[in-house]
């Protein structure tokens, strides 16, 4: 895919090899800048907005490799590709530089067809960069798309303990029969509204919808203090709205909406799962597929909250929990402690 | 045969991929402004007795005479920046000659 049009800084203190650099570079189409040192290249990049950084080591102030230190530690330019130009010898020079995350190493001269393959794959992984945590953005809270970004993306997961919360629309079947397919997209994007915001507003992570249900994660990837207490209250707050919404729906002639919500908190093992290219955070663990069990308990229980024995004993206290006993849950060897939060 | 001082076949990629207007302002560049400040600062490294100013100047010497052609130009810069502060200015004289032959060279190619 070409990617002309981009802005790039060049970064070199000899005046030929700047010069020579940005004309390839304009000659591929892109909007080029340039600075004379390390120091002045930090500050524009400081001051407006690039795409992609090409960075001479050898420079007088401020070199390549201090560039590269600062780059790292500033939120704002970590992410920004970087390729290095140098004509230093030895290969120990070009380690040093991948390690403090530049992208590629071209060496002088600098080959025209290299330099454009190597300027096309660092925009392209940026842009993939950009997409990624523009997709992160629309199913975390701010904070926590920037806690993401900050310790960067990987495939596999860590060890945590968190509260996994699944969440179902009741006898949703019967609601589409009942009416327009544009009015179940309306419905169902005001469900999704009210129950976003009730979960993120307690510091949970939705990060799975499918059809009329969503699963959502409390203490991945960020910590929380209180994940059960979140959810809980998160819990709470979605019965609420969902029984606000029905008084408009009654008082328009609909169908009320009913809403169960399963939760249960244990380790589990949060991270992403897919391919470099397409990845879903998640959460994988015993909790996880306990929870989705509680939601579908709730309609043979015709109680809309059930949580697990874990969940129970952290929030004891705040707030009315009645014990369902010992529940024979399917695809469970053994049986598991019920309790269902008042409404 | 000795190599040529500018690689024809370097300097004519050189033009093809950048212009042949660009590409003479460039030696200009090169020739009038940035080569004999090298070179000056060669001298004043070696005199202030300063490795590395000197390395730095040799460095930047062979990168733009290898960007030219200028290869035999561009080996003896590179034999400097990698052996240290010389005992005296002898292999300074030596590069000075081989970039003037390379100036002339670049100048002819030029105009060619």
């Amino acid at each position: 895919m070409a990617e002309s049009g981009s802005r790039l800084l060049v970064a070199d203190d000899n005046k030929v090899n700047r010069l020579l650099l940005g004309r390839s570079l304009e000659q591929l189409g892109h909007i080029v800048a340039m600075a004379e040192n390390g120091r002045i290249a930090l500050e524009m990049l400081r001051r407006e907005r690039y795409d992609l950084l090409l960075l001479d080591m050898e420079m007088p102030e401020m070199t390549g490799f201090e560039v590269l230190e600062q780059m790292v530690a500033d939120r704002q330019l970590r992410d920004l590709p970087v390729i290095v130009t140098s004509s230093l010898e030895g290969v120990a020079h070009v380690a040093r530089c991948i390690e403090l995350g530049a992208d590629d190493y071209l060496s002088k001269p600098v080959n025209p067809v290299l330099l454009k393959a190597r300027i096309n794959s660092s925009l392209e992984k940026k842009r993939l960069r950009d997409q990624q945590s523009a997709l992160v953005r629309r199913f975390a809270t701010s904070e926590v798309a920037e806690d993401m970004q900050r310790s960067g993306f990987a495939l596999g997961g860590k060890r945590i303990t968190g509260t996994v919360m699944f969440c179902d629309i009741r006898g949703f079947t019967s609601i589409t029969e009942q009416q327009t397919p544009e009015e179940t997209i309306e419905l169902l994007n005001t469900f999704y509204t009210l129950m976003f915001d009730a979960i993120t507003g307690a510091g949970g992570v939705v990060n799975q919808m499918v059809g009329d249900g969503l699963m959502s994660i409390f203490g991945a990837p960020l910590p929380l203090a209180d994940a059960c207490g979140s959810a809980v209250r998160a819990s709470r707050e979605m019965i609420e709205l969902i029984e606000m919404l029905n008084v408009e729906r009654e008082a328009g002639g609909r169908m009320p909406l009913k809403i169960g919500i399963g939760i249960a908190t244990g380790d589990m093992i949060a991270g992403y799962t897919g391919t470099h290219s397409r990845a879903t955070y998640t959460c994988i663990g015993d909790a996880v597929n306990l929870a989705a069990r509680l939601e579908a308990h709730t309609k043979l229980a015709g109680r809309p909250i059930l949580v697990d024995g874990p969940t129970a004993q952290a929030v004891a206290g705040q707030g009315t929990l009645e014990p369902l006993g010992a529940v024979q849950l399917k695809g469970k060897a053994g049986t598991v402690d019920v309790f269902a939060v008042s409404v | 045969m000795s190599p040529a001082t500018v690689n024809p076949a370097i300097f004519a990629e050189l033009k093809d991929a950048a212009g042949a207007d660009f590409v003479s302002d460039l030696v200009a560049t090169f020739t009038d402004e940035e080569a004999p400040q090298m070179l000056a600062e060669l001298r004043d490294a070696l005199a202030a007795g300063s490795a590395e100013r000197f390395r730095r100047a040799a460095h930047s010497l062979k990168s733009n005479a290898m960007t030219f052609g200028a290869l035999p130009l561009g080996e003896l810069a590179r034999s400097l920046e990698l052996g240290g502060l010389p005992a005296d200015a002898a292999p300074v004289d030596a590069l000075q000659a081989e970039l003037d032959r390379a100036v002339d060279a670049l100048k002819d190619l030029c105009r060619g």
